[in-house]
Order: structure tokens, then C-alpha cells, then sequence
């Protein structure tokens, strides 16, 4: 497929979103593996909350997050030494480039030469896997997903499941191309084979780098959600573990974790509980069999601390990363992952990638959403999502002189014309006679209405302009 | 999205009107519909002449200063108490939720915040407010339903339809499948993202076509000239139109013709 050039790492352009998307929409086999997909997704999590009280339960959600974030810094600190007193080192970046290069110095520190990797979309934001390569260190893939994804040399098109682009046929071709395996369409057969590939890895990596679902600030604990138990691996087999993480994981409380993993599984896969759940309190002790050498936990800003000082912008923090806004995002099933070209696509994408590429670079993001509000209606959490893309949409036309834009980048979508338009309208809507004038006038010479608008007529007819306005035929009835 | 509890007033012996612009320009029967049926229960309409637009086209697509100088046009419309009554779950929600963001840190702040809380959804007033009885005059039909999103997410109104459809008894209401998910209207989306729109309306009016029903009526203008305009470009064998000009030709007495 052609198109695969396109999803490679690092030949995205943020920018290009409008071209991506009518690939995508004109791609029969994307629009039916995403279609097919999100449908599954969208059953599976409404089966899995049947008999809960959903609105109560996100209520604890959004306010458990909310809580967390208010005491952020405060929680970090707690964090920070707890996990040193459980026997991790911790470190902190500023920005992906600085994750990268703590991960690199303690890869060189142990002479290491191959990682073995589990789920981590803050390590997709940092592109450790490519800078690891470029350092002469092996970084492989060891969730399922994942480890097609990278021996396709793609990104993600999904948080949860990052190869949901693909099915089985296509999975089986690339397998068969870069690993040997037999062609099939038996799931288990190729799963069998990649385990089996991945096995050797495991007991061969010297490091191990994970996520974090959850990082639990008074007893130090790391939280690990995960179906493979390549996550257990990663984190249990290597001498080394290093855990990366953004700095909002941070929950006060062990109690908190129960109400977010209640809702993570269901929200994410419809799952009642993932079939490991991982919680990492420290190296090997002296008396234990297993267990790495050395823990490291690597705390990654990449602007979330600038998100965190606006009061709105905030809540693009409270995600748990579960992805049930992408599932049941209208615009994601019809374009998919690829087409946002950004770590995390879909409707969290668009309010927080903004914030990490810039304004500038993402500008597209906010507008690729009709504001249907099935993302905010599903957000295990509560984030107000189209009011965010409303917002950002906002800051990117720098459209509101009571509120300025202050996120990076802003402006840079706004263009005189569209600006002039939107200033006619108003001055226009804002005057009641002159509205009245216009509309009546409209209704007169309907005849001679235009019959295309661009994009609109394309697939539609035009809308009929009626014969008289309501406000004409309000007025002769009060004749 | 409904987070607010509806506490829905006693009903009133008059209402504000607040026909939208889209139902002003392009739908007016659907917004004499909309007063008859108020009418109907012996309530005064109020039509304030002033009116234009809620905003709402430049307050999505981000151009708040504008989109507020059209809104800081509407807030004076509505001097007495009464409850203002819109056509619209999108125009409605724009009014309800969002005029309180949108005047936040201006003059202007309590008077939108005032106005928000009288706003409601007309199909919802009638049902929840006037408790309205209809009685099915018409032929026997089948029709299918799309409620807006707005009118299920921010106004919260997505049972009002159905009941509303299920008072009339010659009326055979089906369901789509993924009735809740967006027919791609989204105001300025669907100009700026056309071929994802496009996309997003030819499934919709698919699932209207494969329940059988020839007709479909909906809560909001915007979705209407959406969905029937790529059924009729598209030769597709379904119509829309809004419910409230369904309701008032079911039941006002002229044999459900259209008015």
C-alpha cells in the first residue's frame, strides 16, 4: 500500500492534515478496518459499564483527576521521595530531547545495547525508539501492537492499539516479510510467532523501558495496565527498568487508582480488568529471586507544566489515556490515526498536541471536529473536550480580545479574508435592521441564489433560501 | 455534557420565540410550526423583531469578538422573565452553555448568564413544560429520528423526540443504526473538512434509507439541510424535515398536509 510512506515516523508534517484526510476517506480498506474497529470498541465499553453507575463513577473520575492536578506540584515532590525511599532514582526532563538523553546515559552507564520496550506513548512523544537507534542501542517493540507497528516503520495510529489500522491479512503479509512467519489468518498462530520472536529479546535486554498508568504519590507506586504481560516482562526480566512517564500521572492516594482503573479498562477496551496489572514498588530486594537491579523513573514535562497555568486548558491534563474519544470520535473512524500525524491523534490529540508542536504547527487539529461532543460525553474524566477545541480554535485566529491567546503559536491560522468575512457578519448580525434587510432581500432574489458553495454542494444541493422569512411572515400576522 | 439538572419552570402563559437564523432564512414553516404548536396550548408567543443570530457560526469557528457582538445583540430581546423557547438543540446550546463563557469577564456577564437559564429546546418545552397531548390526525407513516448532537449532548433532549413521535399513533417510529452519532453538519466543519463531512452524511443517510422509512425528522436546520440536501443531490429515497413541522401537520386538523 502506497500509503505506508506516508505513516513512517518522521516524515510527518502536522500541517498536511487536509490531504491525509481525503487519502484516508477515499482508502476503502482504512475506512473499513476503522470503521469495523470502533464499532467493536464502542459496543465493548457500553456492555462493560452496563449495571454501573456511569455518571457517578466519572463524577469520582473527574474530580479524583481534578484533585491530583490541583495539589500537582505538591504530589511531585511526594512522589519524588517516596520513590527514592522504595529504591528508584528519579530524574526529570524538561522535554523529550532531555528524556532521550537521561534514557541514553543510563543505557551507556550500563554498557547496555538492547531495550526492550513496553507500551509507552510518553516514549512515542520523546521518539526514544529513533534516537536510541541513532545511538547505536536497540530499542524493540514488545507489545503485540507495537511491535508490528515498528516492523512496519510506522507510528501509532491509536493510543491503546497502536496497529488497529491494520488487519489480519495485511499483519500476517508483514510478518511473513520481515520476520519469516508463515502466511495465515489464524490470530493465534501469529501471535504464537511474535511471542516466541520476542521471547529470546526478553531474556537477552539488558534495559527495560516502560509507561505509567498511574504513579501514586504516598506510597511510591508505579501502576502498569497491560493485557500481554509483556509489560511484567519489561519490567521484571532486564536488569534494568526505567519507567517514563508525563508529569499528570501523579495520584495522591492507592484508593484513587481503584476508581481510574475501574474506568481505564472499560473506557479503553471495555474490559472489566486487563489481564495484568502491574504495581512497581522498587527494585529487587536483598531476599528476592527477581526483580531488575535498578529502577529508574523519568518525571517528562514536554509542556504539560505551561498547560497546567491556564485554569481552562488544565483539564487536557486530567487523561488517562484510555482512548474512548477517539473510538467514538466520528471524524477519527473516517480518517484515522495517521492522518492527525501526531503522537496522539483523535479528540485528546487535538487539545493537546496544539500545546506540543505549537499552535502554529497544529493548527488544523481543533478545526478536524464537527463538535458532535461524543468525545466529552464518554471522557471517563470529564474533560470538556469540544470546549477545548472551541478554545483552541480561538487562540488560533486569535479571535478574542477579552481572552488572549497565549498558547504557542496562536495566530498563526488567521487569515485576513476569513477575517474580513467573519468581521461582515457580525457587523451585519449585529444590526438588526440591516439583518432584516438583507434576509428579506435574499428571500426576494432567491431565484438567482448561487447553486454551488464550494465544498458544501460537492455532496450536497444547496440549501433553499424560502420564499419569505419567519420575520416577514411574523410581521403580516401581527398585520 | 449535561451536567446542569434541568429544573423546568411552571408553564407560562407567554414565552420569548427565538426562531434561529438558519429556520429565518430557510425553514420558516418550521418556526411557524414551532409557534402554532405553542400556541396550541395557550401560550403567547412573543416574537422579538430584532433578532438575528445566536453567533454561534463565528464562536465555533473562533472568532469570539464577533460571535459576541451578535450575541451582545440578542441579550436585550428578552426583557421579562419569561422563558425563550428555540427551535434548536445547536442554537439553544450555544444560548444556554456557551453565552456564559462567551461574556465571562465582560459587562455583560450576568445578563448572559440570566438569559442562559431561561433558554429551552422546544420540543423539550412542550413535552416537559406544557405537557403537550397530541392527537394524530395523519395517515399512517413510518419515519426515522436524528436527533443533533447538540440537542442530545448539551441540551439533553434526546428522549423528547421519541416521546413526542410515540403520542401519535399512526406513526411508526424506526431507529437507525448509530442514531447518536454525528450526520457531519458541524456548522463551518463541514465546509472546511468537506470530504470528511461528506463522508460522515452519506453513512448517516444510509442508515436512514436501510430502515425502510422514506421520511426522517430531526431537532435541528443545520442537520436537515445536511442530510436531505445529500439525499436529494444523491438520489437517495428519504426527505427530512423538522419535527416541529411534522408534529403541527399530524395533528392540526388539515390531513397532515404539509404547510
Amino acid at each position: 500500500m502506497s500509503d505506508t510512506a506516508d505513516h513512517s515516523a518522521h516524515h510527518i508534517d502536522v500541517k498536511e492534515f487536509h490531504p491525509r484526510a481525503r487519502a484516508a476517506i477515499h482508502n476503502p480498506q482504512i475506512r473499513q478496518n476503522f470503521r469495523k474497529a470502533m464499532d467493536g470498541l464502542m459496543s465493548k465499553r457500553k456492555s462493560a459499564f452496563e449495571g454501573w453507575e456511569l455518571e457517578t463513577l466519572r463524577d469520582l473520575g473527574a474530580n479524583i483527576r481534578l484533585r491530583a492536578l490541583a495539589n500537582l506540584p505538591d504530589l511531585l515532590e511526594q512522589l519524588e521521595q517516596k520513590l527514592t525511599e522504595n529504591g528508584m532514582t528519579v530524574h526529570w526532563a524538561a522535554d523529550g530531547d532531555e528524556a532521550c538523553e537521561i534514557v541514553r546515559d543510563i543505557c551507556v552507564a550500563r554498557n547496555a545495547k538492547s531495550v526492550i520496550k513496553g507500551k509507552s506513548m510518553v516514549s512515542e512523544e520523546m521518539e526514544l525508539n529513533h534516537y536510541l537507534d541513532a545511538q547505536g542501542i536497540e530499542a524493540l517493540e514488545s507489545d503485540l501492537g507495537e511491535y508490528i507497528v515498528q516492523l512496519a516503520d510506522e507510528t501509532p495510529s491509536h493510543i491503546i492499539m497502536p496497529a488497529i489500522h491494520k488487519n489480519t491479512e495485511e499483519i500476517s503479509q508483514l510478518l511473513h516479510a520481515k520476520t519469516g512467519t508463515d502466511l495465515s489468518h489464524d490470530v493465534e498462530y501469529l501471535t504464537a510467532n511474535a511471542r516466541l520472536q520476542l521471547r529470546e529479546k526478553f531474556m537477552n535486554a539488558d534495559v527495560g523501558v516502560s509507561g505509567v498508568n498511574f504513579a501514586v504519590a504516598e506510597t511510591g507506586t508505579l501502576c502498569l495496565v497491560e493485557n500481554e504481560g509483556n509489560g511484567r516482562m519489561t519490567t521484571t526480566v532486564p536488569p534494568c527498568h526505567i519507567a517514563v512517564t508525563g508529569i499528570e500521572k501523579v495520584v495522591p492516594n492507592l484508593e484513587d487508582v481503584t476508581a481510574l482503573l475501574a474506568l481505564l479498562t472499560r473506557s479503553a477496551t471495555g474490559q472489566h480488568i486487563t489481564t495484568y496489572f502491574n504495581m512497581i514498588s522498587g527494585p529487587r530486594k536483598a531476599d528476592e529471586l527477581d526483580g531488575p537491579e535498578e529502577v529508574h523513573v523519568v518525571l517528562v514535562d514536554n509542556g504539560r507544566s505551561t498547560i497546567y497555568q491556564d485554569d481552562e486548558l488544565l483539564d487536557t491534563l486530567r487523561c488517562i489515556r484510555c482512548g474512548a474519544c477517539m473510538n467514538h470520535c466520528p471524524v477519527y473512524t473516517r480518517v484515522g490515526g495517521h492522518t492527525y500525524g501526531t503522537t496522539y491523534p483523535g479528540p485528546i490529540g487535538a487539545i493537546l498536541m496544539p500545546h506540543m508542536v505549537g499552535l502554529d504547527e497544529g493548527r488544523h487539529l481543533p478545526t478536524a471536529s464537527s463538535l458532535c461532543g461524543a468525545c466529552g460525553e464518554v471522557c471517563p474524566v470529564k474533560i470538556p473536550i469540544p470546549d477545548l477545541l472551541v478554545r483552541l480554535r480561538q487562540e488560533s485566529v486569535d479571535g478574542d480580545t477579552v481572552h488572549p491567546a497565549k498558547v504557542r503559536g496562536h495566530g498563526a491560522k488567521r487569515g485576513a479574508v476569513e477575517a474580513m468575512i467573519w468581521k461582515g457578519w457580525s457587523w451585519m448580525h449585529a444590526r438588526p435592521g440591516i439583518y432584516r434587510m438583507g434576509t428579506s432581500m435574499g428571500a426576494r432574489f432567491r431565484k438567482l441564489q448561487p447553486g454551488k458553495f464550494g465544498g458544501w454542494t460537492q455532496y450536497r444541493t444547496a440549501p433553499k433560501l424560502a420564499a419569505k422569512t419567519l420575520h416577514q411572515r411574523m410581521k403580516e400576522r401581527s398585520q | 455534557m449535561v451536567d446542569s439538572i434541568k429544573v423546568y419552570p411552571a408553564k407560562p402563559s407567554k414565552v420569548y420565540f427565538y426562531g434561529t437564523c438558519l429556520v429565518d432564512m430557510f425553514y420558516p414553516d418550521a418556526g411557524m410550526a414551532g409557534i402554532q404548536l405553542l400556541e396550541r396550548e395557550g401560550i403567547e408567543v412573543i416574537y422579538p423583531e430584532d433578532q438575528t443570530c445566536c453567533g454561534q457560526p463565528a464562536y465555533t469557528s473562533g472568532y469570539h469578538d464577533e460571535a459576541r457582538a451578535v450575541a451582545k445583540a440578542q441579550l436585550g430581546l428578552f426583557p421579562e422573565d419569561w422563558p425563550i423557547v428555540v427551535p434548536s438543540g445547536s442554537c439553544g446550546g450555544m444560548m444556554r452553555k456557551h453565552y456564559p463563557a462567551l461574556f465571562k469577564d465582560t459587562a455583560d456577564d450576568g445578563k448572559a448568564t440570566e438569559i442562559a437559564g431561561r433558554i429551552w429546546e422546544l420540543t423539550d418545552f412542550l413535552v416537559n413544560v406544557c405537557h403537550i397531548k397530541l392527537d394524530d390526525l395523519g395517515e399512517p407513516t413510518t419515519v426515522a429520528m436524528h436527533t443533533s448532537c447538540s440537542a442530545r449532548r448539551e441540551m439533553g433532549v434526546a428522549e423528547v423526540g421519541p416521546k413526542l413521535l410515540g403520542q401519535l399513533k399512526n406513526v411508526n417510529l424506526v431507529e437507525q443504526v448509530r442514531a447518536e452519532e454525528c450526520c457531519g453538519f458541524g456548522g463551518t466543519f463541514a465546509v472546511r473538512h468537506p470530504e470528511i463531512s461528506g463522508a460522515m452524511v452519506s453513512e448517516k443517510v444510509d442508515t436512514l434509507v436501510d430502515t425502510g422509512a422514506k421520511e426522517f425528522v430531526t431537532t435541528d436546520c443545520g442537520c436537515l439541510m445536511n442530510i436531505d440536501g445529500y439525499a436529494e443531490k444523491n438520489h437517495k429515497p428519504v426527505t427530512g424535515q423538522h419535527i416541529l413541522s411534522f408534529l403541527w401537520q399530524r395533528t392540526n386538523g388539515d390531513g397532515g398536509k404539509r404547510s
